[in-house]
């Protein structure tokens, strides 16, 4: 059976068809178009081949050997002769003693491949004893331990001992090449990803290999360092344990650590990621791949953006405040306090302040809250930044798309805030709602003076911050982490946020908590799940007709057209037309 | 002690370089060449001009340095001594050669490790290396004194050798 061509593949009326050719693989006969790497092919099918060097996002330099295989080519035919054929149109194959490597050759007409014969046995046996000749045994102290390609290859692929009498190389360890990351020589097998990585993405070709020969050393240049934005995708990389995160290192071996396909929310780019997540504490994240996002890749500064889930700021019940004094409470009374100090003020009174970091369910649930209170003022709190030409977006809020579809924003949101930020300032607006947003920013631009005169100040936010300090009730939400729910992206992308670890404490999903205050303000609604959230957004507003939120599934689905691209990708597909990556 | 390419070094140079239209990092090897001629090693400063010159980072430049055994980072002697360790120099004694060379031109290689390969003697006159093959291996032990090649040098002959270099 032929393995189905992928849809970005499939031959359109302006790419020319690329022509298919035969290739027999460990003895069956498949169709793949010309071109196809032979790694590539095998994958298709089923038939992994092992390797380090070769990545698809980056250029193939064939270093490492691991990928060598078996393989024959139709026999040479002398002038004249025809080409002996079987019965479905096959020629013999002539296997060659010699191997060759998967990762950088591609596929041919008659090709035979075989991943599993002696001869690639021999070869894969070879490499992993010359890659461990030199190989300390760290395994146990290596944080790579578990997700090692080096481990996973002995076993599979090794012969279980040594030959090797003599003394193993030393070279550096615990080398600090820059603000993130460590290096350790003795453990680098030498495959070039990190440096390709620098070279060939994040355009900062700080690393090499120096001494090359039996001491060969990956290296910086002294005096420099490796410390662009994306620098911890080499860690990710790295087939070994030779470069590991300054921030994960020795905090969790990675056997124990549950992974959850989520977004990063740290920008509008929303890249795919895995959260790494124990016993209700987050460890890490790390970029999922997503060739209509992010590619293999994310920015360091969102990938360490978590820490705050569970720093000494993080409020865990919430607060009534009595003569001046925060005192910890049940949620019904905070939620009721929250709805009697509203009810006093007329729409016009109140003010709401939405966050668009919040996502598309927590936002319609904001929208309801608002219509129940008749509150003539909403705002949202804009964060326009420097985006960088390769993921970061020009904004900082992951949602915007979102709260203004489902908000009904329209035009200057800065606007917005700035005649919320007056009504407050001139007595018009004497209660206030805060959702996710910490009103004394220098992004928000309220002042205390000010929100010391409202009648009533209620703040939904996970962080003890200097607006929670000043209201009259505090209601501890979830992170990012601790919530299901969905964004939309700058380029109008709807993708999935999934729950990792529950909200800290007694910290309740922020829809749950918008639903209770409704509730006690307005009256009954009967939401329990946060797919019927969705199911009566998706009823609600227009864009998200039909869709449910397993229907985004793990990648996400287009929802809006907003003209944006994304360099990194734009670049990428660059490179893939030329054949200089596989992608 | 500042780094400064003669004018003339540097015209040489970039003239060095338009022998390699499609890629100018092509040209690294024939200008370390250059400047470790002229400065008799390579600094990290003539490491950064490099790199500087070819507009890469100053580590795609190390790699080659370090590549080359026969690239030199630390400054020699007046006179620099290579004396071969490959096989048929070995058997024909280039170690004895090496320790009869320390010994008459005043060189201490007690602090020669695989990164600081050079020893230099007291007075900055003499510095001397192990090599590998000079190719001449029928006539070994096998040294160079600058580029000038000696054969069948015999720790006897040694006293001999190091005189005609004043
Ligand atoms: S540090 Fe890791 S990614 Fe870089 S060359 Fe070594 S093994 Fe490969
Ligand atoms: S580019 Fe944006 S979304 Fe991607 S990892 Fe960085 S901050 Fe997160
Ligand atoms: S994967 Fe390294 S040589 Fe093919
Ligand atoms: S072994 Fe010394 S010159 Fe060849």
């Amino acid at each position: 059976m032929p393995p189905a061509a992928t849809d970005e593949k499939k031959p359109t009326a302006e790419t020319p068809a690329v022509p298919m050719v035969n290739v027999q693989i460990d003895g069956q006969w498949y169709q793949f178009p010309k071109g196809t790497r032979m790694i590539e092919a095998c994958r298709q099918v089923g038939k992994d081949v092992p390797h380090y060097c070769y990545h698809p996002k980056l250029t193939s330099p064939g270093n490492c050997r691991m990928c060598l295989v078996e393989m024959g080519m139709p026999p040479r035919l002398a002038p004249g002769q025809e080409p002996e054929k079987d019965g479905e149109g096959h020629q013999p194959i002539q296997w060659i003693p010699r191997p060759a490597i998967a990762c950088a050759n591609t596929v041919a007409e008659n090709m035979g491949i075989r991943t599993d014969s002696e001869l690639t046995r021999g070869c894969r046996h070879g490499v992993m004893e010359l890659l461990l000749i030199n190989h300390p045994l760290d395994c146990p102290i290596c944080d790579q331990a578990g997700e090692c390609r080096l481990q996973e290859f002995s076993v599979e692929h090794g012969t279980g001992g040594s030959r090797f009498r003599e003394q193993k190389v030393k070279k550096p360890k615990n080398v600090d090449i820059g603000p993130r990351i460590r290096l350790d020589d003795e453990r680098c097998i030498m495959c070039s990803r990190c440096v390709r990585f620098t070279d060939e993405i994040a355009d900062d070709p700080v690393l090499g290999f120096t001494e090359r020969g039996s001491h060969t050393v990956l290296a910086v240049h002294p005096g420099h360092e490796l410390a662009n934005n994306y620098s911890l995708n080499t860690v990710d990389i790295c087939p070994v344990g030779a470069l590991t995160s300054n921030d994960f290192r020795f905090q969790m071996r990675v056997w124990f650590l549950k992974e959850t396909k989520s977004i990063c929310t740290d920008c509008g780019r929303g890249c795919n990621t895995l959260i790494g997540s124990r016993e209700g504490r987050v460890y890490r994240q790390t970029p999922r791949e997503n060739n209509d996002v992010n590619s293999a890749w994310m920015c360091d500064h969102g990938r360490l953006n978590f820490h705050y889930l569970d720093s000494e700021l993080r409020l865990s019940a919430p607060l009534v405040k009595d003569e001046g004094v925060h005192k910890e409470s049940t949620w019904p009374k905070a939620i009721q306090r929250a709805a009697t100090a509203l009810k006093a003020h007329g729409g016009s009174e109140i003010a709401v302040v939405v966050s668009s970091r919040m996502t598309n369910e927590e936002l319609f649930m904001a929208k309801r809250l608002i219509d129940t209170l008749g509150a003539e003022h909403v705002a949202t709190v804009p964060r326009a930044g420097e985006p960088d030409a390769y993921l970061i977006a020009a904004d900082k809020n992951p949602n915007t798309q979102g709260a203004r579809l489902i908000l009904g924003l329209e035009g200057d949101l800065a606007a917005g805030l700035d005649s919320v930020r007056r009504g407050v300032a001139d007595g018009r607006i004497k209660a206030v709602v805060t959702l996710q947003e910490d009103l004394l920013t220098p992004e928000a631009g309220f002042d205390a003076q000010t929100l010391d005169g409202l009648e009533a100040l209620v703040v939904l936010h996970l962080l003890a911050n200097p607006t929670a300090q000043m209201a009259s009730v505090v209601l501890p939400g979830a992170g990012f982490a601790e919530k299901r729910g969905s964004m939309i992206n700058v380029t109008g992308r709807l993708q999935r946020l999934n729950k990792a670890t529950e909200p800290f404490g007694q910290s309740l999903d922020d829809w749950e908590i918008l639903r209770d205050l409704i509730q006690a303000i307005g009256g009954g609604n009967g939401i329990y799940l946060i797919e019927d959230v969705f199911k009566q957004l998706a009823a609600g507003v227009e864009e998200f007709e039909g869709l449910t939120l397993s229907k985004i599934g793990d990648l996400g689905v287009p929802l809006i057209e907003t003209g944006e691209t994304v360099p990194l990708l734009e670049r990428e597909r660059e490179r893939i037309a030329k054949g200089q990556i596989v992608g | 002690m500042s780094f400064t390419v003669p004018q003339e070094l540097e015209k040489e140079i970039d003239e060095r370089i338009t022998h390699y239209p499609v890629s100018k990092r092509s040209a690294v090897l024939p200008i370390l060449h250059a400047l470790q001629h002229h400065f008799g090693y390579l600094s990290e400063e003539a490491v950064e001009w490099t790199a500087a010159k070819l507009e890469l980072q100053p580590i795609k430049v190390l790699e080659v340095v370090t590549f080359y055994p026969g690239f030199r980072q630390e400054a020699p002697g007046k006179y620099h001594i290579r004396v071969c360790r490959t096989l048929s120099c070995a058997m024909a004694g280039s170690y004895e050669l090496m320790e009869a060379l320390c010994e008459k031109g005043e060189i201490d290689r007690s602090a020669v490790s695989h990164h600081h390969p050079i020893a230099v003697g007291k007075d900055g006159k003499f510095s001397i290396e192990f090599a590998e093959c000079l190719a001449s291996c029928g006539f070994g032990p096998v040294c160079m004194v600058n580029d000038e090649f000696h054969e069948n040098v015999t720790p006897d002959k040694v006293e001999d050798l190091l005189s005609k270099y004043e």
